[in-house]
């Protein structure tokens, strides 16, 4: 057995552990932790199959911004944790339960493993007509060039998600601030770790966004060390969300995916289909896209993780 | 050389495995989050022993955004294991 | 030239790898949870240090180096930090020591 397989293997075995692990836990805060882990696990193991950008959103939002929002949850669930344990399915419906379970992931890894070798793929076609674009980065063309449609899409669900979010308010607090108010000891370790790490991460973020174009990075990812940053600062008590009837808000948040829509439909006159790109200006008007979605990502991915309005708005 | 680096890698997840035990038997809340807080750590450098291995320099960019993540997670975690306390509660607590 | 970096590769990785174990060893082992936190704590910053001394020979230029030794100076900032805070939830009652 080569070393690589061992080290595959070895990844292989954790990963089913821990997962087990976490669906098994009692409580829903070392649920948690596990899940974190298994994200953490995941990324290494994209690593070991040469995905890198999967990699990067793995580490930065299946395991960190997922995980910041479980523990939202689970930390708003601790009252009622206890009472609700008397409800919980009983034995046959959990074996039922586990038994589909393993039944689908069955049939996927069937599937997935009886590909014909080598399986089909279009990588090749993408590879040839990649210098026509200008861009290193294979994913990033691929998501804005010949998928923009998707790209376009998600963009808007994303902002849906947070209206779904903000929609859980009750009335009187309409239009307020989101989530309860953060207090952390002005001259406490928390308040200066606050200080200290978000300028860091403010750069990280924006480097990972700057270098997606070539190598493995993008908007994405960006984006979301942005948000966790500007989380990092609320959860210290040094900056607050804004209340969600801020127009300036509302403006930014649709920012994005219209400008990305207007550029789609100028595609139209100017390259003969909708969301194509005229020659030559491709990489600009790649850049320009990224560009403008990052300040609504941003703030999408902040505020879906700040929760619902809880307190009105002062002024 | 990168046989022995991808050994090490292997090495160093079987040594943060142990610590995994930690979260499943940990006591407390603290015991969990610091096992937590060694799969990060031990998540980078087996990050950068993979990456140096199989040639994939992004690799570090991954270990990076791990890093900034990780201390973001366990503060999350810090702020949801201790019960909200009242300003009272804090400035007479001390920093 | 080369096989003198190689050695040292191998020395400061598996001095690495020693410091971790011992953390890990430390962390299942140690009766109470600030004891564990200080074992934690020299895997992080030690055994960190030294997988990242070990790497550097190998990193591909100056700016890959430099990368290197600033995720381990982030990790060890964030981490003495992080630290605290736990040892705090610790403290407080986290765990029943």
């Amino acid at each position: 057995m080569t070393v690589a397989s061992t080290l595959a293997l070895i990844l292989v075995v954790l990963l089913l552990s821990v997962a087990a692990w976490t669906v098994v836990a009692r409580q829903t805060f070392a649920a948690v932790v596990g899940f974190v882990a298994y994200g953490l696990l995941l990324s290494i193991a994209w690593v070991a199959l040469s995905a890198v950008d999967v990699a990067l959103t793995e580490a930065a939002i299946g395991s960190g911004l997922t995980g910041v929002l479980l523990i939202g949850a689970s930390a708003r669930l601790r009252v009622t944790e206890a009472a609700a344990s008397p409800e919980r399915p009983g034995a046959l419906l959990r074996g039922l339960g586990a038994l589909a379970s393993a039944m689908v992931a069955g049939g996927i890894a069937a599937s997935v493993l009886s590909l014909p070798e080598p399986a089909p793929t279009l990588a090749p076609a993408v590879a040839e007509h990649l210098p026509s674009i200008g861009l290193g980065n294979a994913v990033t063309v691929v998501l804005l060039a010949y998928r923009g449609i998707d790209t376009l899409l998600e963009s808007i669900v994303v902002v849906f998600a947070l209206i779904g979010v903000w929609s859980l308010a009750p009335d009187r607090v309409w239009g307020g601030y989101p989530g309860p108010r953060q207090y952390a000891d002005p001259n406490g370790i928390l308040a200066y770790l606050g200080r200290v790490l978000p300028p860091i991460g403010i750069i990280v973020g924006v480097y990972i966004f700057w270098v997606g174009a070539d190598l493995p990075g993008g908007k994405f990812q960006g984006a979301t060390i942005l948000a966790a940053m500007w989380l990092l600062g609320m959860m210290a008590g040094l900056a607050d969300a804004p209340p969600i009837s801020r127009t300036w808000l509302r403006i930014l948040l649709v920012a994005g995916p219209l400008l990305f829509i207007a550029i789609g439909f100028a595609g139209a006159l100017t390259a003969g289909a909708v969301l194509a790109y005229p020659d030559g200006y491709a990489k600009l008007l790649i850049k320009v896209i990224e560009a403008a979605l990052m300040p609504t990502l941003t703030l999408t991915l902040a505020l879906l993780v700040a929760g619902r309005p809880e307190r009105t708005a002062r002024g | 050389m990168n046989d022995f680096l991808l050994v090490a890698a292997g090495f160093l997840l079987l040594t943060v495995a142990l610590g995994l035990v930690r979260i499943m038997r940990g006591p407390g809340d603290a015991d969990r989050m610091m096992s937590a807080q060694l799969l990060g750590t031990g998540g980078v450098a087996v990050l950068l022993l993979v990456g140096a291995a199989a040639s994939v320099p992004a690799a570090i960019d991954v270990a990076l955004i791990l890093a900034v993540l990780a201390a973001f997670a366990s503060v999350a975690f810090v702020k949801s294991a201790s019960p909200p306390e009242s300003i009272a509660d804090k400035e007479a607590g001390g920093a | 030239m080369s096989f003198l970096l190689d050695v040292l590769t191998v020395a400061a990785i598996s001095a690495g790898l020693f410091f971790f174990l011992a953390g890990s060893i430390g962390l299942l082992r140690f009766p109470d949870a600030l004891s564990r936190l200080h074992a934690l704590t020299k895997a992080d910053n030690v055994g960190l240090g030294l997988v990242m001394l070990g790497l550097l020979p190998r990193a591909d230029g100056l700016l890959a180096a430099l990368k290197l030794v600033f995720v381990w100076l982030l990790v060890l900032l964030a981490s003495s930090m992080v630290s605290q805070l736990v040892a705090r939830v610790a403290r407080r009652g986290g765990s029943p020591s």
